[in-house]
């Protein structure tokens, strides 16, 4: 994993509407994510969580301040490059589960695959092993929408690892999920984190979770309160400990 | 995404919400339905005049008469004059018409009209019956342009106008008749071919079928050629040389070359010299008119009501668009880009069309060849040779990819719509 490979915000702005009902969702926030760590970003609703974590997985672009991926900046690179970024490079569970019905779990976990335009064979391989990893190869041929809201989640996470990304962006990964459940999908993220090396940015209001990463950022009104630093060193130590 | 990929989503992607699409598909169903049996009916009567036209001669002839006898009552009787004033019954206008005979005279002049290359007399024989292998005889009759026409044959070859020998085209009614087989059988046969003479005697003059002709309804009769015509006459004439040799129609080869102006030109040049002068086209061009306007119209109604399915599509891909807002803001935060987008709703659209177009044209062709078949043995056995409805592959995938095109122009707006969706507000969206 090359050091260099960093997310750099700077200065983050972005305000929804205009005029009288303009809103400022983010007033400056600056953030840095090292490869390989885990970052919690934690707050309370409406705090301006999803817009910052929109922001840094390049779905949206910042009204002010400079964001840069990999030593580059978001700004100088095409639509095409940054297409080509999110689908090889992120991996993405949003606040709901976004899963197409009528289409097979293997067809949804593959999503990423056929958009990067690999072959049908690679592509059925490639989700089969993630489903088997996820413990969901009995349930590859059945329909998204016959699945549990725990059997949804994995679903949804072998969908955001299927490409081998080096970061993943979870929105409330546990939201929808009781405590049992929600600790499953934990200990599945924190375990790609420590096996594949998968810089993790969680976006939570659960301060447990928060905990278990190495960094939190708190966010009130669109801005950063405190900061924790930790080494993230650290912190694997304390995971493996707790997957185990 | 790869093509194939694509595709394949977007005929899976079609077939999701199965009513919807099998109603937007009914739609183009219908007109493609329409259209296909429309250029069908078009190609069939064209085909059958064609046929017909053939029958009657090439497109490098006139047939020259002279100038109706314009005798309206109340101008009193004309004048008798020797030379040209015989008249002939012709098969030219209305039946009982009679022109003026056309003498060897009018014939060196109108062949020395420029722009004419030949002109040829007609002339015309009764024969009484023909018989085969002294088999019952049967009245009979030839079609005196015969020399000059092209036949409709279901067998053998066309005449040939060179030959010494006496050759016949048989029309298919006789061949039963007169104990053939087959039309093939037919061909290759010698019949014999009974005349009586101006004296009243009889004489039986021999030909051999060359060929087997579809009957004609714009030429009835046999085709001969002129060496059996000339032995025919001869015959008919009964050895006695008629003093003045009269033709009532003359057929004359024009330069092919000409364009269209210079042809009208020539007929207004012999018009001045007293003769009517008429290319097939013109005595079948308002047939053809006619049968144009009809298929136009019915085109018109069939273009209407794909037009009214186009705006089905756009309805359909519009509600597909909007249900799917999230599926969509999820392929584009995973990178897929507002192109690829673009081209799976088009494809969509595209894929609808197909459907529509290619059911709509199968089960045309379907019930028209039926229909088409019953028809010939019913309502229209009177018109052996048509084939009303004639389904055309190049016809019948032209309008296929009309419709589809249609389709895929439909398709635009939803799918512009589909390819600016901002990702972050389709997931947003509730
Ligand atoms: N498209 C939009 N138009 C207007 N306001 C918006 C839009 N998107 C977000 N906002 C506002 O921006 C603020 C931050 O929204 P955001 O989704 O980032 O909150 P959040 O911290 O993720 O909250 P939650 O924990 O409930 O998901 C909210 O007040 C929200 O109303
Ligand atoms: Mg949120």
């Amino acid at each position: 994993m090359d050091s260099e490979w960093v997310i750099d915000a700077q200065g983050l702005e972005k305000s929804y509407g205009s005029g009288a009902s303009r809103f400022d969702a983010l007033k400056g926030v600056s953030v840095q994510i090292a490869p390989g760590e885990t970052v919690a970003i934690i707050g309370k609703s409406g705090s301006g969580k999803s817009t910052l974590m929109h922001l840094l997985a390049l779905l949206d672009e910042p009204d002010r301040g400079t964001l840069q991926v990999a030593g580059k900046n978001a700004k100088s690179l095409s639509k095409r490059a940054i297409n080509e970024l999110r689908n090889k490079e992120f991996g993405f569970v949003f606040q709901q589960f976004f899963l197409t019905p009528n289409v097979s779990v293997l067809d949804n976990v593959i999503l990423p695959l056929k958009i990067a335009g690999m072959g049908g064979k690679e592509r059925r391989r490639r989700g089969m092993e993630v489903l088997e990893q996820l413990e969901l190869a009995d349930k590859a041929g059945s329909k998204a929408t016959t699945l549990s809201g725990g059997q949804k989640q994995r679903v949804v996470i072998g969908r955001a690892l299927v490409n081998a990304p080096r970061v993943i962006f979870a929105d409330e990964p546990t939201g929808n999920l009781d405590t049992a459940t929600g600790a499953v999908v934990e200990d599945i993220l924190f375990d790609l984190n420590r096996s594949q090396g998968i810089t993790l940015v969680i976006v939570t209001h659960d301060e447990e979770l928060a905990a278990r990463c190495d960094r939190q950022i708190y966010i009130r009104d669109g801005l950063v309160v405190s900061h924790t630093t930790s080494t993230h060193t650290g912190a694997h130590a304390l995971i493996i400990g707790g997957a185990a | 995404m790869r093509t194939k990929d694509l595709v394949v989503t977007a005929i899976s992607n079609t077939f999701r919400s199965k009513l919807r699409t099998t109603l937007t598909v009914l739609a183009i169903f219908v007109g493609a339905f329409t259209l296909t049996l429309t250029n069908a009916v078009g190609a069939g009567v064209s085909q059958y005049v064609d046929a017909q036209v053939g029958a009657l001669g090439s497109p490098d002839v006139f047939i020259i008469t002279q100038a109706s006898d314009a005798t309206a009552a109340g101008d009193g009787p004309v004048e008798y004059d020797a030379a040209s004033s015989a008249s002939v019954s012709s098969q030219q206008g209305p039946p009982g018409t009679t022109t003026k005979a056309l003498t060897d005279a009018d014939l060196q002049a109108i062949g020395d009209t420029a722009g004419i290359e030949s002109v040829d007399p007609i002339r015309s024989v009764q024969p009484d019956y023909i018989e085969y292998e002294s088999g019952t005889p049967y009245e009979f009759s030839i079609n005196a342009t015969s020399a000059v026409t092209t036949a409709d044959l279901t067998a053998g070859a066309q005449l040939d106008g060179g030959a010494t020998e006496a050759q016949l085209v048989l029309p298919d009614a006789f061949v039963t008749p007169l104990g053939f087989a087959s039309a093939d059988d037919a061909v290759g046969a010698s019949v014999s071919i009974g005349i009586t003479d101006i004296l009243g005697a009889k004489h039986v003059v021999n030909a051999t079928v060359v060929g087997v002709s579809l009957e004609s309804l714009l030429a009835a009769g046999a085709g001969a050629n002129d060496a059996l015509i000339a032995e025919l006459a001869d015959a008919q004439s009964g050895g006695i040389d008629t003093a003045v040799t009269s033709y009532g129609v003359a057929v004359a080869h024009f330069d092919t070359a000409l364009s269209t102006d210079a042809v009208t030109a020539l007929k207004a040049d012999l018009a001045t010299a007293g003769y009517t002068a008429s290319t097939i086209e013109d005595q079948l061009g308002a047939v053809q008119t006619v049968i144009n306007g009809i298929v136009g119209v019915l085109n018109a109604f069939a273009v209407i009501a794909l037009i009214a399915a186009a705006f089905g599509i756009i309805n359909t891909l519009l509600m597909s668009v909007q249900e799917r807002t999230r599926e969509i803001g999820l392929m584009k935060a995973m990178g897929m880009s507002g192109g690829k987008v673009y081209t799976l709703f088009s494809l969509e659209a595209i894929v609808i069309g197909f459907l529509g177009s290619a059911i709509g044209a199968g089960v045309a062709i379907g019930l028209g060849s039926a229909l088409s078949a019953v028809l010939s043995q019913g309502l229209l056995s009177g018109l052996p040779g048509l084939n009303i409805l004639l389904f055309e592959p190049l016809s019948v995938a032209f309008v296929i990819g009309l419709v589809m095109l249609i389709a895929f122009l439909s398709g635009t707006l939803p799918a512009q719509r589909a390819a600016r969706q901002n990702p972050i507000e389709s997931l947003r969206y509730e």
